[in-house]
């Protein structure tokens, strides 16, 4: 299944489920990312990683191997 | 009876504008029990009675971060009579997570949508009747920053405080998981009072450890197990999207955003400032021109006239006379004056502090130890504290400005991907940009970091970077052995971030940081202009911090070197010296040269000088001062660089520099250390590898710099230097699965 970090810039993809486990996870879940929401990739920082996403309505910054938690749809 | 409220919301909501307004100036800023995260409590302007407690920005009560857990306790144990929810209207969904939280702790909730001059200038609209109706609280309009709807807010609050015991939480997940929560809450020990029976429900029902342990249920996970089974995830994550569907369910029929279809100014700036090509570029600027300002031009203006000035000879007002002055003084050097001018016969003159008293004591005929004690020792020990604080006015000024601007989450989102490689966090760049300043905030800056790793790793590397107190050293040793050559200041900044990077590296390998890089999970807020209020504000209260953590500690040591340095055994009895070689200072600097020797600087002024910088690092130049007998020195120690040059060769002074830069800061950051740290042995570990660290650099600076400048031969400390470099880059280069291997031994054991 393709996770967050294989989006390409631009695109709008909704969440399917949350893999893996602990802190990092729930930090995800708490910042509104949970299993049917849309989250639209807007950037990628200028050196390659985190990458900006837009989720509902404010944006965040995650890393990319932490997106790669995220399967998306 | 007094009224407790809790002020809760996100970061980014406001939270700290509205506490500002509530409280004015009644504010008592401390540390919460145990833990090192800041705790401010203030009392209501209007009402001295009722106390505001401003709870840690949070986006959940989950117990991972210090914060939430800390907000947490306080909220389960000291049981405030009502929380006023502060949450951003122009962000509603997030932030409503954090109230279905807290409307289940059975304490009365009062929320203020923030931000409504924003909501409504963006043509959204709020039906905050009817929010306050699905949430079960009470729902008040304000700005923040406008100081609107506030009093009403309050009032509501303060209404709602009387409920205490009677307020229950209204909001319902779906049938199913609240079928499971019901089965839970049965379980739940008789003793819990009613109103508090959903929170614990539900926290057991996410397996939360710190709840878990402390109520001790059986027979739940049973339960558990079978929602899950049932719902196909996990119960943490059940209940995360049962909020956010629940809150979604709300916002419907009370939320609309009006579809705007092109960008907000915010998303343009953005757009501009994180571009992929622009972003670097522009970072760069920025950091340019806050040191430009700070640090090149405003900044030693400022430093210039408190040293020189106030504590110094003394100054021209605005500057009116300065210009005859330095007319007069030129002609004087030229020799076409013949009497040297004095400065206060020029427009209108202020004398400095030091003449004023030292004028004072002198004609009252005071004994003239105790004259060198207040003109010398307090005085000098005073304005070394004061001296400093205009320059870190202008610097906490712009990191004030850039943190309310939203810029601060930008460079932890550019810088990131750096700061990982060095076991570091992008918000690592905040501590260290600050601590280019003083390490003393800078090292407190590192709350923000949530993971401890990353904090640990932080603190104990933000002093490696040259504050400002180190650049009077700096422009010392480059005055002194290197003409003042342009090279000298950059190769410390240079020198003290290679120290980060290798120190990262290598103690990231080590067992005491091996792990997981941590989460970077951060919310980046909306651009937007900063109240100059709210600047000031955190302007004053970080250097007003300095005044407080510093100044006592520089002023005893400032009175304790003066006093080691002019008393000692001389003619063979004890008492006031001339020389400062009879000092008792000379006899400690004596003793201790010894270790320096192998660095190159084994005579007892730079020993003295050395330990004076553990005290406070501009006390270096003072000291130097002092010992070579200059009662004032200019900040960059102008006056010794004649002396200096001559008991030094460049690469011992270079060592010394180097030393300096790198060893155990002064006491007040070692102070902000402990705090940070919360720990004695962590903080032992801290100076104690700094410490080291800069010894093992000094020497391999002057070993291998005089076998190549020639000015040693190559002997036994070249080759033990040659062996401390091979020794650092083995510890860089040794991969990390070399200490996997060894985890597991150690674990099999």
């Amino acid at each position: 299944m393709k996770t967050l970090r294989d989006v390409k810039i631009g695109q709008t993809v909704t969440v399917q489920k949350l893999t893996g486990e602990g802190p990092v996870k729930r930090r995800i879940m708490d910042m509104g990312i949970t299993k049917g929401t849309e989250v639209f990739i807007r950037k990628v920082a200028p050196l390659g990683d985190p990458v900006e996403i837009t989720v509902r309505g404010y944006e965040l910054s995650l890393r990319k191997a932490d997106a790669e938690m995220i399967l998306v749809g | 009876m007094s009224i407790r409220i809790a002020l809760a919301g996100n970061p980014n909501s406001g939270k700290t504008t509205l506490f500002n307004a509530l409280t004015g100036s009644n504010q008592f800023v401390g540390n919460w029990p145990g833990v090192t995260v800041e705790k401010k409590e203030g009392k209501l302007k209007s009402d001295r009675s009722i106390t505001i407690t401003d709870l840690p920005g949070i986006y959940s009560l989950s117990p991972y971060t210090l914060e939430e857990v800390v907000a947490r306790n306080y909220l389960l144990e000291e049981r405030p009579d009502v929380i006023l929810n502060i949450i951003d209207g122009t962000n509603l969904e997030r932030n409503l997570f954090l109230t279905t939280q807290l409307a289940e702790l059975g304490i009365p909730v009062v929320v203020a949508v923030n931000m409504m001059d924003v909501v409504l200038k963006n043509g959204d609209k709020i039906d905050t009747a009817k929010l306050g109706k699905r949430l079960g609280c009470k729902v008040f309009e304000i700005s923040a920053l406008k100081g609107t709807g506030i009093a009403e807010a309050v009032q509501g609050a303060l209404d709602a405080a009387k409920t205490a015991g009677n307020f229950r939480p209204v909001h319902s997940f779906s049938a199913k998981v609240e079928q499971f929560l019901t089965a839970v809450s049965a379980k739940l020990p008789e003793h819990l009072p009613e109103e508090q029976r959903r929170f614990y429900s539900i926290k057991l029902f996410e397996r939360d450890e710190k709840i878990m342990a402390a109520l001790k249920v059986e027979e739940i996970e049973e339960i558990i197990l079978a929602a899950e089974k049932e719902m196909d995830d996990d119960a943490e994550s059940i209940i995360t999207a049962e909020r956010y569907h629940y809150i979604g369910d709300i916002l419907k029929n009370c939320y609309w955003k009006k579809n705007r279809g092109g960008l907000t100014v915010s998303d343009k700036i953005d757009r501009v400032v994180t571009n992929r090509w622009l972003a670097l570029p522009i970072f760069a600027a920025v950091m340019f021109l806050v040191y430009f300002v700070s640090v090149s031009t405003v900044g030693t203006y400022a430093t210039d006239w408190a040293n020189d000035g106030v504590f110094g000879d003394g100054w021209h007002l605005f500057g009116i006379g300065s210009a005859e002055m330095a007319e007069a003084s030129e002609a004087f050097e030229a020799g076409t004056l013949t009497e040297e001018p004095d400065p206060a016969d020029f427009g209108v003159w202020v004398p400095g502090i030091p003449v004023v008293v030292g004028g004072v004591l002198e004609s009252i005929n005071c004994a003239e130890w105790l004259q060198g004690l207040v003109v010398d020792g307090v005085i000098g020990g005073v304005g070394a504290v004061l001296g400093f604080v205009p320059q870190m006015l202008v610097l906490f000024f712009f990191l004030a400005f850039l943190e309310a601007c939203g810029y601060m989450a930008r460079i932890a989102f550019i810088m990131d991907r750096i700061f990982r490689k060095f076991g570091l966090s992008g918000k690592s760049f905040i501590p260290m940009l600050i601590g280019t300043g003083c390490g003393v905030p800078g090292i407190m800056a590192s709350r923000t970091i949530e993971n401890d790793r990353d904090r640990k790793m932080t603190i104990m590397t933000t002093t490696f970077i040259p504050c400002g107190a180190k650049l009077p050293i700096i422009a010392l040793i480059a005055g002194a052995l290197f003409g003042g050559a342009a090279w000298v200041a950059p190769s410390a900044y240079f020198v003290g971030i290679a120290a980060i990077i290798v120190s990262g590296v290598i103690l990231k390998k080590t067992r005491l940081f091996a792990g997981d890089p941590a989460p970077f999970v951060m919310e980046l807020p909306a651009y937007h202009m900063p109240t100059l209020s709210g600047v000031l504000r955190s302007m004053w209260e970080r250097g007003s911090s300095f005044v407080k953590k510093a100044g006592t500690i520089i002023l005893l040591s400032a009175i304790v070197i003066w006093f080691l340095s002019n008393f000692g055994f001389a003619n063979g009895s004890f008492g006031m010296v001339e020389d400062l070689s009879d000092g008792l200072l000379a006899d400690i600097g004596s003793a201790i040269a010894v270790l320096f020797a192998p660095l190159g600087w084994g005579n007892w002024q730079s020993a003295v000088a050395a330990v004076t910088g553990l005290v406070a690092k501009e006390n270096v130049v003072a000291t130097f001062g002092q010992l070579y007998g200059f009662a004032e020195v200019a900040e960059d120690g102008a006056e010794v660089w004649g002396t200096l040059a001559a008991s030094f060769t460049p690469v011992a002074a270079y060592s010394f520099l180097v030393f300096n830069l790198l060893c155990a800061p002064c006491f007040a950051a070692i102070g902000a250390i402990k705090r940070e740290m919360n720990s004695a042995k962590w903080t032992w570990f801290a100076i104690g590898y700094q410490t080291l660290f800069a010894y093992l650099i000094s020497f391999c600076v002057y070993q291998i710099g005089s076998a190549v400048t020639g000015t040693a031969s190559f002997g036994i400390g070249t080759a033990l230097a040659a062996a401390a470099v091979l020794g650092i880059l083995f510890m860089l280069f040794r991969p990390q699965k070399q200490l996997k291997k060894w985890k597991l031994e150690t674990a099999a054991e």
